[in-house]
């Protein structure tokens, strides 16, 4: 496609692309991308639909058998899976959030310029680089209580009486929760300068004379923060928030790579658990349809909710 | 005797004239600042500190309390990646050790910790894998991004909202959902770890994404450059190659980035639906077993190896990225 468009600076070309109406570069620019996209999305959609309501397995080498709402019905009455939700909501809500103050701050501090800031600023952006199952891992060697980095750098010198983040255990005793801020903390290292990078795009777009007229007002730096900043940069907050949701609601990589689910479940994102389902021992293919199905209609919700809250305070700027 | 011409005139004063950027508690701030950036960077990356220490540790180093700051570098952790080996048996290690022989310097390493070398291990291919694949789909997805966000941005289209929505929706389908239809999609056709099946995958995988980011991009150029243009007698498509895209440089490049980072790591599905032939590197660094657990050095020394191309780019890119990051949002 490309090819031929490149080579309009032909004579004989030009006269025929003169002609190309609206429509057709319309048509031209937008069905590549939708015709893939339905290709490899809608199919597998409307496939693992139909999947959701049968027992099919991947392994068993049998037929789909249709059993209707029965995946359905089994998942919204399971209370286990409402834990992983609950916990997901949880690791959704802590990140999210974190990642916004944390990504906020990094901005308001890189945010003017200075030498080497550049330079700092690309070094943050370092943790973004890293593929989520390394990080994953390699946190797992940090947080190891005997020979990892994680605890003497926040003051815990003797192993015996530290955190041993991942199995949830302070100085010896079960601490329930500490394994999730574990994921948490990798997750807003992560991410948190993803975040930042958005927020200082819109903090460069604030137009000086804003706070020009703030200084001649002798308004105050509080003051300043609060009705010029973060007005300014909300809408590419919300923005981050909006992708940092969707990620964290399927969020596999880390998690898999740090803890798998444990201890126990206390760290059992909903997507892990579909892995579990779908891809572990009796691969059950149909159920784990019906559970990603009902995953994503939450996240669908959710985003809708927020792209609505988007519109209208674009709409009121 | 200092002239004046000696001494020249003074440098041109460059400081911010306005009174609360040059007072004296301004600058104590700015200094204050700066100082909290760099304490700051530093414990940002702290772990990629300890991942670069990790790389050049022994086995021995690692796994020793307490963490070690200072230690005897060594590569072993790349030998570990990059070759594949064997145990001696003791009385054969003994032998070889008595008689090294000619050694070249990885062999003998490999004979310090009783191994031999029998070959390169598959991480140089899988490697190599991951700048096939990645860099076609991220160029791919860009490109086609590119298209769909000016077609997007400029014309009206029936229901573009609801197509805008449905490309983005895209998005949220949990990775493992997709999986399972798209791996007997592939067994159909023959694209269960190929090339062009991971190119494809990953070009649609982000073309939700590259076409949001770019349309908010496109929305921002004035659309009077590309009318002036039109009056002038251009063609839609010539306004559009030679007005819109070198306007919107700034956005493909943070695009590009994005894309890339989210191409050469992803895991998921590289995990589910290769093997050998497409098989990327972060599946394969993930997997890096040595006899006792996790081969931690090995793992460190591939991620940093697999770190480093992804971080030059963006190091390249930085100041597109962060002027071209707005999605839209942004109203000049």
């Amino acid at each position: 496609m490309s090819a031929s468009e490149s080579q309009f600076s032909g004579p004989n070309l030009k006269v025929r692309q003169r002609h190309l109406s609206n429509r057709a570069i319309v048509n031209l620019f937008i069905w590549p991308t939708l015709i893939l996209l339905i290709a490899m999305n809608v199919f597998p959609l409307f496939y693992s639909l139909y999947l959701g309501f049968t027992n099919y397995s991947a392994i068993a080498g049998k037929a789909p058998v249709w059993v209707a709402f029965q995946n359905f019905s089994r998942i919204l009455n399971d209370k286990n899976l409402w834990t992983y939700f609950a916990t997901t909501g949880r690791y959704a809500l802590m990140s999210v959030s974190l990642q916004v103050l944390v990504g906020f701050g990094l901005a308001m501090l890189v945010r003017e310029k200075f030498k080497g800031g550049g330079i700092l600023t690309t070094l943050i952006l370092i943790p973004m680089m890293i593929s989520p199952v390394v990080v994953g891992l390699f946190w797992k060697l940090m947080y190891n209580p005997t020979f990892g980095f994680f605890d003497p750098l926040i003051g815990f010198a003797n192993p015996s009486k530290a955190p041993d983040w991942l199995a949830s255990r302070f100085a010896g005793q079960p601490v329930p929760g500490l394994a999730l801020l574990a994921v948490v903390i990798v997750d807003v290292w992560m991410w948190a300068p993803f975040v930042m990078l958005l927020v200082l795009s819109g903090l460069k777009a604030i137009p000086d004379y804003l706070y020009e007229a703030a200084a001649v007002d002798r308004a105050s730096s509080w003051f300043q923060f609060w009705r010029i900043t973060l007005p300014q940069v909300a809408p590419l907050l919300l923005i981050a928030v909006l992708f940092r949701t969707i990620e964290a609601f399927k969020s596999f990589d880390l998690v898999m790579g740090m803890t798998g689910g444990g201890p126990g479940v206390q760290t059992e994102l909903i997507s892990v658990d579909l892995y579990r389902i779908a891809f572990l021992g009796q691969f059950r293919t149909g159920y784990g349809s019906a559970l990603a199905y009902i995953i994503l209609i939450i996240i669908i919700a959710i985003s809708n909710l927020y792209i609505k809250y988007l519109n209208q305070s674009k709409g009121e700027g | 005797m200092a002239s004046f011409e000696e001494t020249g005139p003074r440098t041109p004063v460059v400081e911010p004239t306005r009174v609360d950027k040059v007072h004296p508690r301004a600058k104590l701030g700015k200094s204050f600042r700066v100082i909290l950036t760099l304490i700051v960077t530093f414990i940002m990356i702290i772990p990629v500190l300890v991942m670069i220490m990790t790389a050049f540790k022994s086995r021995a180093d690692i796994v020793t309390p307490p963490p070690k700051v200072l230690f005897h570098p060594t590569l072993e952790g790349f030998l570990y990646l990059f070759t594949d080996r064997s145990l001696f048996s003791p009385s054969n290690l003994e032998a070889a050790r008595a008689n090294p022989g000619n050694l070249d310097y990885w062999q003998k390493l490999a004979l310090s910790v009783g191994q031999k070398i029998n070959g390169p291990s598959d991480y140089v291919g899988r490697l190599k894998n991951s700048v096939i694949i990645a860099g076609t789909s991220t160029i791919l997805s860009v490109i086609l991004g590119l298209f769909a966000a000016y077609a997007f941005s400029r014309f009206k289209i029936a229901g573009k909202d609801d197509l805008l929505f449905f490309i983005l929706s895209t998005r949220m389908l949990p990775g493992v959902v997709v999986t399972i239809p798209l791996f007997l999609l592939y067994k159909q056709l023959g694209w269960n770890d190929t090339h062009i099946g991971m190119i494809i995958l990953y070009t649609v995988f982000n073309l939700s994404f590259s076409v949001w980011l770019l349309k908010g991009f496109i929305d921002e150029i004035p659309i009077e450059y590309e009318e002036a243009a039109l009056v002038d007698g251009y063609t839609r498509l010539q306004a559009f190659f030679k007005i819109v895209l070198p306007q919107a440089v700034n956005g493909i490049a943070a695009t590009t980035v994005f894309c890339l980072i989210f191409a050469w790591n992803e895991y998921a599905f590289a995990l589910m639906l290769t093997s050998q032939k497409a098989r990327t590197a972060p599946p394969s660094i993930a997997t890096m077993l040595g006899s006792g657990g996790l081969e931690w050095s090995a793992i460190a020394a591939g991620s940093l190896g697999f770190l480093i191309p992804v971080a030059i780019v963006t190091f390249v890119l930085r100041d597109y990225l962060l002027r071209g990051v707005t999605f839209g949002a942004v109203r000049k």
